[in-house]
């Protein structure tokens, strides 16, 4: 198998005609390389889209209020109702599908005015009243101090968890935040935490001005009643979030007098289905990506087979002097596949190494640049994948070498050795 | 070592048969050296490759050594020709890449011999033929001569009980041609190994012992010489 004659004979066979051999071996190359490249960037696509997700628990969904849009019971359209702190025991005790329920408040809009103060600093952010469930349904990455936790709820305490960004532009830069006092809305908090996100980009920079106070504290200190902003809700494990979702739709209209008809009264946004959509389109990426790959390869396969048919044809003379002196044919055969095996995984490999080197190069040119990274992000293939595509590629060159292999012992010794 | 009787081969191309051998008896004794001569298209080249395993009989028996040869599949042909036939060609037959020495050993690579080993054995028999210095040449640096005798050591390698050469003089000038058959005779003698050589010059013929003629797909006539 390992002897000295059998690789001279290959070096030899593909060395005569290199034009030939460069040719045959591009297809390979270029049906792995293309592979390669388009689930590199798939996956890229996928990492990218992802990052919005951190490690947010997908099998939740919003909801918030809005004006009804159908008059019912006495009431008319076009009335701003609130949800309040007694709907939390309502629907805990109508859905036992529930798993986390946090309910939420928050002060201030999004990329308001300045609404914080430290001293001489200022700064506007997103202010959230919450319970510490809501660590479990969207974890963060707390770098110093703690979360909000019950006993912060049951005091009504004045503390504040507060984002890496709202911490860079309210203290100095070797300060630690922790105990110190911030204003918002004029009313001192301490804070008690610092967080940074577990998402990337954009997604993650928002997530880092946040400010989290406890739910109690945050209704009572800004005169909020028993006022809910929105619900936070996700579903136990194995079972579909849209399940709690329409159940907990049906028990607020009941519990605020909304026609069971009136949809616009109600806002939800269910992110599980959002994030299958997703799922489901990266699964069509790829079954894509490894149609056109494979066929790529496959056309690249058929090129080789091609050309183990045209050199067996050429050394047939040859291939009959060696069956004269005793070459049996599983010699013959095996010679011929090793050619065509050498020839498809050393172009293959090439491919492969290439295409990963292309692949790393882009994913050092984005991270150093810092560009793309909201919806292209960690472009590559898992090792698993490109040993996936070795495999291929020698049982794809024995294949292409099976053809011309067994052309090559078809004929008579004899006329083998008469071929000119 | 040789015993045929009756073989007959026609060859089919199209709507065409042509009948070559019509019946073909002939006995070889272990050692003998036997020339076969006749006119071109005759049958000769047809009735050694039979006799090669290279080609098949439509008829008749053929026995090499005790061995019925009818039917063999393409593995045993294989093993017989590398044991027990060397082959000599008017075109020399070597493979273009491989040098002398590694031409010389092919039928051993067949055999698994370990490449040191077989290299070796080669360089012996290379050395036997005088071409020790061209070992390493590869064949289009050879003179005719030369590579018919890189042939000859070829078909001596695997130490086989019958040579079979078809017109190895053919192609070589007449000082050439001599040596050659030098070489043959006196492997023939002190090796008692089994030869025919298919020839269409008579002082070739000369120096066999026997000569056969075919006309016309039948032997026709036996000299002794
Ligand atoms: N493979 C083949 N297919 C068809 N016809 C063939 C084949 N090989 C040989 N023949 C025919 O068979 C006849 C005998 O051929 P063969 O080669 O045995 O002759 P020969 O005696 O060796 O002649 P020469 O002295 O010219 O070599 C010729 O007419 C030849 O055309
Ligand atoms: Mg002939």
């Amino acid at each position: 198998m390992f002897d000295l004659d059998r690789w001279q004979e290959i070096y030899h066979v593909l060395r005569k005609n290199k034009l030939r051999t460069f040719l045959t071996a591009f297809g390979v190359f270029w049906g792995i390389f293309m592979l390669v490249i388009m689930m590199g960037s798939g996956d890229g696509l996928k990492n990218g889209v992802s990052q919005n997700f951190g490690d947010m628990a997908t099998n939740s969904v919003f909801i918030w209020a809005q004006q009804t849009s159908v008059p019912y019971k006495g009431f008319t359209r076009g009335r701003q109702f609130y949800y309040e702190n007694a709907d939390v025991r309502a629907l805990d005790e109508a859905i036992p599908e529930i798993k986390y329920l946090a309910p939420r408040t928050n002060v201030g809009g999004f990329n308001g005015a300045s609404n914080v103060i430290r001293g001489l600093k200022s700064g506007g952010f997103q202010i959230f009243g919450d319970y510490p469930v809501f660590d479990s349904i969207d974890p963060v990455n707390l770098l110093q101090g703690r979360f909000i936790n019950e006993i912060d709820i049951k005091e009504k305490r004045k503390v504040v968890v507060i984002g890496l960004r709202v911490k860079e532009l309210l203290f100095e830069k070797n300060e630690n935040p922790i105990n110190q006092y911030i204003q918002v809305n004029g009313v001192y908090f301490n804070v008690v935490g610092l967080f940074k996100s577990k998402r990337t980009g954009e997604a993650a920079s928002n997530d880092n001005q946040r400010i989290h106070m406890p739910f109690t504290t945050c209704q009572k200190t800004f005169n909020m009643g028993d006022a809910i902003g929105f619900f936070n809700i996700t579903s136990k494990d194995g079972i579909p979030v849209a399940v709690v979702e329409e159940k907990a739709i049906r028990v607020l209209k009941k519990r605020h007098s909304v026609a069971p008809s009136d949809d616009a009264a109600i806002g939800h946004f269910n992110l599980e289905v959002e994030y299958k959509k997703m799922v489901g389109l990266f699964f069509g990426i790829k079954v894509l990506v490894w149609i056109v790959g494979i066929g790529t390869l496959f056309a690249g396969v058929i090129g080789v087979s091609n050309i183990m048919l045209v050199v067996v044809k050429e050394r047939t003379k040859e291939i009959g002097i060696q069956r004269a002196l005793g070459a049996t044919p599983w010699i013959i055969i095996s010679q011929i596949i090793t050619e065509s095996v050498v020839l498809t995984t050393f172009s293959g490999y090439f491919g492969l190494t290439l295409g990963v080197g292309l692949l790393e190069l882009i994913n050092y040119l984005l991270e150093s640049s810092g560009a793309g990274t909201e919806m292209f992000l960690h472009p590559g293939i898992n090792f698993s994948v490109a040993v996936v595509s070795l495999a291929i590629l020698v049982v794809a060159g024995a294949v292409a070498g099976l053809i011309p292999a067994r052309k090559a012992v078809s004929v008579k010794p004899i006329d083998a050795l008469r071929y000119e | 070592m040789i015993d045929i009787s009756n073989i007959h081969k026609t060859y089919i191309t199209g709507s065409n048969k042509l009948h070559v051998l019509k019946g073909i008896d002939l006995k070889v004794e272990a050692g003998e050296m036997i020339s076969v001569m006749g006119a071109s298209g005759s049958g000769k080249s047809t009735l050694l490759n039979i006799l090669g395993i290279l080609d098949n009989h439509d008829h008749g028996e053929y026995l090499l050594s005790g061995i019925r040869i009818e039917n063999l599949n393409e593995r045993k042909a294989a093993r017989l020709r590398n044991k027990y036939l060397g082959f000599v060609f008017q075109s020399f037959n070597l493979v273009s890449f491989k040098n002398a020495a590694e031409n010389v050993a092919l039928p051993l690579y067949y055999q698994n011999v370990k490449r040191k080993k077989r290299n070796a054995i080669a360089m012996e028999y290379l050395d036997r033929m005088g071409l020790k210095e061209w070992a390493h040449h590869l064949p289009n640096e050879l003179s005719g001569g030369q590579k018919q005798r890189v042939a000859i050591a070829r078909a001596l390698i695997g130490k086989p009980k019958v040579i079979l050469a078809d017109e190895p003089t053919g192609a070589l000038d007449s000082v050439t041609s001599q040596e050659v058959m030098d070489i043959l005779t006196d492997i023939n003698k002190n090796e008692n190994i089994t030869m025919l050589i298919v020839t269409h010059e008579l002082d070739i013929a000369k120096r066999t012992q026997k000569t056969i003629r075919i006309t016309d797909g039948l032997i026709t006539e036996i000299i002794k010489n």
